[in-house]
Parts: C-alpha cells; structure tokens; sequence
C-alpha cells in the first residue's frame, strides 16, 4: 500500500522553541494513525503542516503523492482538517457552515445542500442545524467542525484532538464514524490525548516529545515492548499495605510500587492467571482484606508515561 | 480558466455569507445606519445657515458631500470586517481549503457594497426630509448613485489593505481615520473648494472625493444655475476624473490587498 501521506525532517522553530525537530512519519493508505504525545510535543504544528496551514522550516511532505510545500492548493482538494480549535462561523447556522464548507470544495449547490444534511443527520445536530453556531456547547461546535472535515469526503483526513470535550456517547458515534470512513478506504492522521481512543481507532501509533518521534508501532506492539503484566492489588486498610508488599514480593519480577493515598499495590510478575491466583490465597492465608485484585496488562497510558515521563491528559470518567 | 471559474464562485459564497451576517447581527447595521442620519440633520441644521452659497442652498449643496464621505468612511467596514475575519477560528478552516485565495477579500469588498445602499437609501430619505431634493432626470439621479458606489467600491480595497496592514480590529478605526479624515475634509465636500486656503485648495482640487462630489451634485442637478464653472480639470470633468481613480485604487490596492493576504495567511 502507497503512502498517502508521508513527512520526514520535518523542522518547525520559533523563536526559542523548536516545535519540530526533524519528524519522520508516514501514513499508509487506508490505515489511521495515531499521534501522541505530551503537551507541547509539536503535534498540532506537524498536523498543521501536512495541512498546508504551516510551512516547515526543513525537511518535506507528502499528502496524497503532492508537496505540500510547492503544491498546497492542490493538497487542500485532497484533504480535510479538523484542527485542535473549532473553526466555525458563529453567525451562520450549522447547516450554512457545512453548506459554504461545500461550496468552496467547489461541490455544486446540490450536492453541497445534501452533503449538509447528511453530515448535520450523521452528527446528530440535525434540530440544531438551524440555529446560529454561537447558541451551540462546546460538543455541538466539536461536532459540526468534524463534520467540516468530511464534507467533501476527502481521501486524507487530519483530526487533531477529535473528541476533545465530546460526552463518551458522543465520542463512540464519532469512532464509528472514522472506523466506517476508513473502512471505505480513508486514511487518517489523528492526534489525541485519550489512549484508549489511540487504542481503539489506530493500526499504529507514533509517540512524540519535544518534536522528535520517540516510539513507533502498533498499539500492542507497543504495550508489550514496556514490559510485563502486573497484579494490582488494593487493600482495605491502608496499615497492612506494606505487610502485603512483603508478601507478594516473592512473585515480583520488576520493583514494586506501593501507593498509601489509594491503598494500592502494584507487583509486576511473569505467569499469569496461576501467579495471581497463588498471590491472592497468599494475601487470604495473611488475612489481610482485599478490596480490589486484578492482573492488569500495560496500557497505552503506561506506555506513554514510560517513554515520556510525562502525566498524561486528566483520567476520562466515563468508563 | 478554472481558476477564474473558481475565484468568481468562492467571491460570490463568501459574499453570500458576509450578506447572512449583515442580517444576522443587526446591531452594527443600526450603528452604520444612524450615523449617516446624523451627519445630515447635524449639517443641514447646525451650519446650514451659516454657510452662503452664492445663488442656492447649503442643504441642497452639502447633501452630496455627506454621500461621498459617508462611503469613504463605510470603507473601514471592510478593513475591520476582514480583520475579523483573519483572527477568528473560521480563517483556519478557509487556509485549509481549496478555495480562491482572494475570495475573502473580493467577496468581503462585494458584500460591504450592501452597506453602502442602505446607507445611501436612508441619507437620501433623510435629506428629503429638510429640503434638499433631485432635480434632474432618474437615469442621471441613478448615474449619480451608481458612481458613489463604484468609488466606494474602489475605495474598499485601500481600506481592506489598510485592515491587512493592522494587527487588530480596534486599531483599524483609529487607522482608517487617518486616511479618511484628511480626503473627506480636505474638499469640496462641506465647502466649496475654491474657499480653502491655497495649499489645502490645491489638494482638494485634485482629491477624488472632491470629484466623486462634484460629479455627484451635477449629476443630482444640485449647482445652481450662474455657479461659474470650477477652475481645476478634475473638477471640470468630475466623472471621468472619478472613473480614473477607480481604476487606478482597484489595480493598484487590489493587488496590494491580496499580496499582503496571502503572506500573513498562507506563509506562517
Ligand atoms: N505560534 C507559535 N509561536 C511560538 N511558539 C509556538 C507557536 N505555536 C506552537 N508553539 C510552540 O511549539 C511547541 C509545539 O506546539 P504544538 O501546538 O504543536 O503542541 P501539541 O503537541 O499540539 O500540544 P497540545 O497537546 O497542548 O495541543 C510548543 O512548545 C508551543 O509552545
Ligand atoms: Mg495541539
């Protein structure tokens, strides 16, 4: 599979801070691929740049086969953008931003009044499509600015921080959405802050800080290159905290990390299902209360926080 | 030829949606329609009486020259209008389409001409109402607009220049007043231009507004009959002295405009 977009020694400087420090990447046709990284890592600056909203200082990309350098007009037909801020206009009603949205990709008044409608139907805001941006929250501005994205159903699209600030129904429809997108054979560039959404909707992953790639990979790949699995035990007391630590000690292959605040432990081991199961009647024979035990593989928040030493975005609630 | 094709429809779409936001935020269409009332009713009665026009009347004499100055001065509609436009979100979502990189500011320059028919329809009204009047034939009447409005047109391409030169949208009024101030005074528009002092009557002589106004009042059929006939050329030839000017902004500020669009959007 071509390439349908493809970037490398990509350098962004302002003034004192390099935002992009020689950034290598590459997006296969048809697949999605998920930028993380810290605030400040130079996620939207290289969005912005495969976007043609920027200009690199160095280096070159590639959307849809064109320079985005030399032939930004051109890319612009090929893409859609849905950037980290909500791009609307507030004075016109949802439906008169996708329909000038269409307009100016040059659709005819037909289809770009139908294209309107659908998207307005595909992101619920068919009621609202009516009214002046101005009286929409937060999710509806999120929402009728990805459909903005779709209007001429571009072959590339680029999502930065998509669902940022959307309810986790909201957040599941537009999933469906962008899985339905690239199962008819669109490629995706999306950033975000929530690993599961990466998880979920990437067939790889790049990690980035201070505008270098730092990993790359499938999600699983990922997960698997940080490390083993791990019991995680919460006790209801937080005095025998350290007596169980002791414990399960002896099942630990890693350092152990004890948590008084939350009462929990956490013992990375090797063996699975019987390791657990043995560590549990352990605790039992202590009686020591257990409130909570559960073997937990790494996630992509371990991931990330392993590569970058960074917290990540606030937990999501939803779950 | 495409491109063309192209320009023309993004011009006309972003018109379309300047027009829904004329009608969408009304408050600024009273404030652009009251003071031009104001101007009249200020001038016909503060100085209408002081000021002597030899053989007619100064209301009938300074109605065009509100005119003219009202559309230069509605100009800086299109400057602010466009620096709106280049620091809210929405200019993130125009730089990633395919669209006409001049279409923003054509279609901007087109939909402010709609401000300028309102607000000639109402001084017209109101200048109706204490006494000055039309007394030619419709079609001059209607050249006589027409020619307001073509160089209001033209005129909105300095002022979106201006906008583009000027980092934010409260500092383009001050900005714009810089340049209207002197052009609207500094002529035939209060008082005849032939009363000023030597150095500022040569510039009125040769200002455009002084022509956009004189053409405008004989157009209107509002010199008095035995006025002499004006001494400088431009103003012995007022509508081809405008038509020049016309030109001469549009090929000059239209490029200008969107040069210097384009560098403060496209390249950051
Ligand atoms: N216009 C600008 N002027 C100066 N510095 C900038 C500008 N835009 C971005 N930066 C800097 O470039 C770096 C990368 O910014 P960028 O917006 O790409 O980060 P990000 O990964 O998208 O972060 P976030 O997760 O917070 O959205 C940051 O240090 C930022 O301060
Ligand atoms: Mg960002």
């Amino acid at each position: 599979m071509p390439n349908l977009v493809e970037a490398s020694g990509l350098v962004k400087r302002y003034r004192e801070v390099t935002a992009l420090d020689g950034l290598d990447l590459a997006v296969a046709e048809g697949t999605v691929l998920g930028l993380l990284g810290p605030n400040g890592a130079g996620k939207t600056t290289a969005v912005s740049i495969l976007a043609t909203l920027l200009t690199p200082d160095a280096g070159s990309a590639r959307v849809a086969g064109i320079d985005v350098v030399a032939r930004p007009q051109e890319v612009r037909r090929h893409i859609g953008l849905s950037g980290q801020f909500a791009a609307l206009d507030e004075h016109l009603t949802g439906f008169e931003n996708l329909f000038m949205v269409g307009r100016l990709y040059h659709l005819g008044r037909p289809r770009a009044r139908d294209r309107a409608v659908e998207l307005l139907e595909l992101f619920e805001l068919t009621e609202a499509g009516g009214r002046p941006v101005k009286t929409y929250s937060g999710g509806m501005r999120r929402r009728l600015d990805l459909a903005g994205a779709l209007v001429a159903a571009p072959p590339v699209l680029f999502l930065d921080e998509p669902t940022t600030g959307l309810d986790p129904y909201s957040r599941r429809q537009l999933w469906e959405v962008i899985r339905g997108m690239v199962g008819d054979g669109t490629t995706v560039l999306l950033t975000t802050q929530y690993l599961e959404e990466a998880d979920r909707l990437a067939d790889r992953i790049l990690v980035i800080d201070h505008g270098r790639a730092i990993a790359e990979g499938a999600p699983d790949e990922l997960k698997s290159r940080i490390g083993a699995e791990r019991i995680e035990v919460t006790v209801t007391d937080a005095a025998v905290l350290e007596e169980a630590r002791q414990l399960l000690a002896r099942f630990a292959v890693g350092e152990q990390q004890a948590d008084a605040r939350s009462r929990s432990l956490i013992t990375p081991i090797a063996g699975g299902m019987p390791v657990l199961t043995a560590a549990l009647q352990e605790l039992q024979r202590a009686g020591i209360a257990v409130r909570d035990i559960g073997l937990r593989r790494p996630t992509l928040d371990d991931v990330f926080l392993t590569l970058t030493g960074h917290v990540s975005a606030p937990e999501e609630n939803d779950e | 030829m495409k491109d063309l094709v192209y320009a023309v429809n993004d011009a006309a779409v972003i018109a379309w949606r300047n027009v829904i936001r004329i009608r969408r935020v009304p408050d600024l269409l009273v404030f652009v329609l009251i003071s031009p009332i104001m101007f009249v009713l200020l001038f016909a009665f503060v100085f209408g009486n002081s000021i002597d026009i030899p053989g007619g009347s100064y209301r009938e004499f300074l109605i065009a020259g509100i005119f003219a100055q009202t559309v230069v001065f509605g100009a800086s509609f299109t400057g602010a209008g466009l620096a709106e436009d280049i620091q809210k979100g929405i200019i993130n979502r125009f730089r990633a389409l395919p669209m006409s990189r001049s279409a923003l500011l054509v279609g901007r320059t087109l939909s402010d001409v709609v401000y300028n028919v309102l607000s000639l329809l109402v001084m017209a009204l109101t200048g109706l109402l204490v006494g000055w009047g039309i007394s030619s034939s419709a079609l001059d009447a209607a050249t006589g607009f027409a020619l307001l409005l073509l160089f209001a047109y033209a005129f909105s391409w300095v002022m979106a220049y201006v906008g583009l030169l000027v980092p934010s949208v409260e500092v383009i009024n001050n900005a714009s007043f810089i340049v209207t101030m002197p052009l609207t005074f500094v002529a035939n528009t209060f008082v005849p231009a032939e009363n000023l002092p030597p150095l500022l009557r040569t510039f009125a002589l040769w200002n455009p507004v002084s022509a956009v106004t004189q053409a405008t009042r004989e157009l209107f059929g509002n010199i008095p009959p035995g006025t002499p006939p004006p001494e400088a050329w431009p103003l012995q030839n007022p509508v081809l002295y405008t038509l020049l000017w016309v030109g001469l902004l549009i090929a000059v500020f239209a490029p200008l405009a969107v040069r210097r669009y384009r560098s403060s959007v496209d390249k950051r």
